[in-house]
């Protein structure tokens, strides 16, 4: 089981904020699939490059194999305090 | 050195009055960060962070800033959750044998904190809610202290 978690604005859009995705994908790409499958435009924004994704609070570069990962984080551009 | 973050108000004075009293400490520089009532129009503003991660990042943020300007001290805190006009968002103090050091880590914290922190913010009014961006000069402030730090020999 995965956590995905969305913030900022990803958050706003999709109408949630934190879900268990079971089973665990095996890839960012999968993950991606699976919820824009659910939500379209959801979908998009997460592709959109300003996304900045973290698998396990550390920071994710390019395509990803999961694995045991059980959070991974979509951030959209942050704003600063 | 601590970095907090928290939902629930705090006073900067307070926080102020039992910091940096270290026996060779010469200068203390405090900054605090209110949140502005923009003309009647913000009802609130709305700051979430990552848990574990945002804390992470600033605390190393904060450890790089207390070796560069050798502080003595540093204390951050930074609310998070539903912000009302007059709360303070943000509290940076700094503790360091002179003055120059401890403006300068002051100002270069606050310049991280209000363009590259993991933080989101909204800002609720009466036309609902908008979230935003940091503005063009604070990302050209944070870029202040990027240059490099040491000659090449």
């Amino acid at each position: 089981m995965s956590r995905v978690l969305l913030f900022g604005r990803l958050r706003d859009l999709a109408g949630w904020r934190e879900r268990q995705i079971e089973p665990s994908p095996r890839t960012l790409a999968e993950l991606r699939a699976r919820l824009a499958h659910e939500d379209k435009a959801l979908g998009e924004a997460l592709a959109h490059p300003s996304v900045r994704i973290a698998v396990d609070q550390q920071i994710a570069v390019g395509e990803v194999v999961l694995g045991e990962a059980s959070e991974i984080a979509f951030m959209p551009p942050m704003s600063g305090g | 050195m601590a970095v907090r973050l928290q939902d629930e108000p705090f006073d900067p004075a307070a926080l102020l009055a039992g910091f940096g009293k270290g026996p060779e400490t010469g200068a203390v520089v405090s900054f605090s960060g209110v949140c502005r009532a923009e003309g009647g129009t913000l009802e609130a503003l709305e700051l979430e962070a990552y848990p574990g991660f945002t804390d992470r990042e600033i605390g190393e943020m904060a450890e790089a800033a207390r070796k560069r300007f050798d502080l003595h001290d540093l204390l951050i805190v930074h609310r998070t959750g539903r912000i009302a006009p007059g709360e303070a968002i943000v509290f940076v103090a700094t503790a360091a044998a002179h003055r120059r050091e401890a403006f300068e880590a002051a100002d270069q914290l606050m310049d991280y904190l209000k363009s590259r922190a993991p933080f989101w913010k909204k800002a609720h009014g009466a036309d609902g809610g908008r979230w935003i961006e940091p503005r063009l000069e604070d990302y050209e402030d944070a870029a202040r202290w990027d240059a490099p730090q040491e000659r090449p020999v």
